[in-house]
């Protein structure tokens, strides 16, 4: 199933860095995404849209995981070409993350 | 003592919309009104408007907004306090004295709080550019802007000095909760557990509607009924810092534990150390529980000393941007809009155009993710071309939306819409500073 199934989330931006929230709708799928969420599921799955390591921070009473990497140089918000120029989409990308 | 306060959020950014606003001054039973209407390129480009007049530099809507809830905010005793000063906080409280008198409004008391500006500071002074390492004065003329985040303190002086509007420059966000929250309690601001709860409060409420259900509908997933009505975010606080999440009753939106979920981790790094002026905030213990339909409670967060230096935020002139966008539809779109940029990227090499970067989009297939991703994924019935290109010159940014338009006529077949904009780029770098060297004054007058 994809991770949207049971999480939602927000991308938020500071320049080039990302962060995007995992949140289980349900608490009680909080272990299953913490075991198959990993930082190194979210770098493969996102691979081209990032640059260097993802960091992921764990907060069990929220049922929720917080994901920090960055965006590729150029990719700042006040100087990119892109489309999207906060990546606000990388979330929606992150949520259709395929999980067991 | 007072036990409990309510305060409210009546914009997250500055173009926000100003109707919900008027329904927490009428009916929100507030103590407190925030205004959050800055974003890091905001305020620099209110400086290039106040370089050009020394009267501007305020954000465009601050009479507007405040023409629509102060006469409620007078009425039902509701202290407003604003980022909207914005490179001219002087200015903008000039203005809101102005629009008080103009209802009537004669004697209120505004403040204005200077002293976020650090131009002179940060030239000359030896600080490096966080993201580079270069020094602040490698940006020589291209620096236009240098604004130190502020924090509550001199929010908690001008409405200890009775300011009934309290008007700032670049104050962080969470900091423009922080200090009616620390007045009201009377708390000392290294009390660090209640202003890390403060600012808890101060992030949930910052961005107004993406708290109450804003950013979040998902049709058949996550709906939200009454969207186009979305009311603003309230929140009660009890004098240990502890919160409820609420809103205006009647307004469209929802508040639950999953919209205050994720703007609590929004534009959050380590959750246990959020740096704010005021505090280093501790998220990472924070609990949030549903007491009744709307109106969510928030316990657990607390801080550490606030950081020795501010951050600051650089603003500087970095080439141009110029854009171009044309459609294609039925089958075949997406070949002809790739041949279309194609078209465009050579003809700028031809007639000498040379770009530090250009980009060519399909809209619809590959503009957000890329090429990769979009491959595998059925090609839709109609694209959008964008081609973007950043140069030196405002004539070079110029070129690259003609090309686009010269499509029509001479390009491939079937092209409509097009669209062309040139716009200067303004680009954000930060340095720090220490905090004594950043001094803020409140400039109390009553209208």
């Amino acid at each position: 199933m994809r991770l949207r199934t049971i999480a939602h989330g927000r991308a938020g931006d500071k320049g080039r860095r990302v962060n995007l929230s995992v949140i289980a709708f349900d608490p009680a799928d909080y272990e299953r995404l913490a075991r198959e969420v990993t930082a190194e599921r979210v770098r493969e799955h996102l691979a081209e849209l990032i640059a260097g390591p993802v960091i992921r921070y764990e907060l069990p009473h929220l049922a929720a995981l917080n994901f920090v990497l960055e965006r590729p140089a150029g990719g700042g918000v006040t100087e990119t070409l892109a489309l999207d120029p906060h990546g606000k989409s990388l979330s929606a990308a992150l949520l259709d993350l395929e999980i067991p | 003592m007072r036990t409990s306060l309510r305060i409210g959020c009546g914009a997250g950014y500055s173009g926000d919309r100003i109707e919900p606003a008027v329904e927490l001054a009428e009916q929100g039973r507030l103590d407190y009104l925030v205004f959050e209407c800055l974003a890091e390129r905001t305020i620099a480009l209110a400086q290039l408007r106040k370089a050009h007049d020394p009267d501007a530099g305020y954000d465009p809507l601050l009479a507007e907004r405040l023409r629509a809830v102060l006469p409620s905010c007078a009425a039902n005793g509701v202290t407003i306090v604003t980022n909207m000063g914005a490179a001219n906080p002087v200015a903008g409280a000039a203005m809101v004295r102005d629009v008080a008198r103009e209802l009537g409004l004669a004697g209120l008391p505004v403040a204005a709080i200077t002293g976020d500006d650090v131009l002179d500071v940060v030239t000359g002074g030896g600080f490096a550019i966080d993201e580079t390492g270069a020094p602040v004065e490698s940006l020589g003329d291209a620096l236009v802007s240098a604004n130190a985040y502020i924090g509550a303190s001199p929010i908690v002086d001008a409405l200890g000095q009775g300011a009934r509007v309290v008007v700032t420059g670049r104050a962080a966000d969470p900091s423009l909760f922080v200090g009616p929250i620390r007045h009201a309690f009377g708390w000392n601001e290294d009390d660090w557990p209640l202003i890390g709860r403060a600012t808890a409060v101060g992030h949930l409420l910052e961005c107004a509607g993406q708290v109450t259900g804003g950013y979040f509908a998902d049709p058949g997933r996550t709906d939200v009924a009454g969207l186009a009505r979305l009311g603003f975010p309230i929140a009660e606080v009890a004098a240990d810092g502890c919160a409820v999440v609420t809103k205006v009753p009647g307004t469209g939106g929802a508040v639950t534990i999953a919209t205050c979920s994720e703007q609590l981790l929004y534009e959050i790094g380590d959750p246990a150390a959020y740096v704010t002026p005021d505090v280093v905030a501790d998220f990472s213990g924070v609990r949030l529980a549903l007491d009744v339909l709307n109106r969510v409670r928030v316990t657990g967060a607390t801080g550490h000393p606030a950081p020795a230096n501010l951050k600051v935020a650089l603003g500087y002139r970095d080439g141009f941007i110029g854009e171009g966008q044309i459609s294609y539809g039925g089958s075949g779109a997406a070949a002809r809009a790739r041949l279309a940029g194609t078209i465009v990227e050579e003809r700028l090499r031809l007639v000498g155009v040379r770009p530090d970067a250009i980009r060519c989009d399909l809209i619809g297939i590959d503009a957000l993710y890329g090429a990769a991703r979009s491959s595998r994924h059925p090609e839709p019935y109609e694209v959008r071309l964008r081609v973007a290109a950043r140069t030196r010159t405002r004539a070079e940014a110029d070129r690259i939306g003609r090309e686009v338009e010269a499509l029509y006529t001479n390009g491939p077949y079937g092209g409509g819409g097009a669209t062309a904009s040139t716009r200067e780029v303004l680009a954000i770098a930060s340095t720090y500073v220490p905090r004594d060297r950043v001094t803020c004054r409140v400039l109390l007058e009553v209208a």
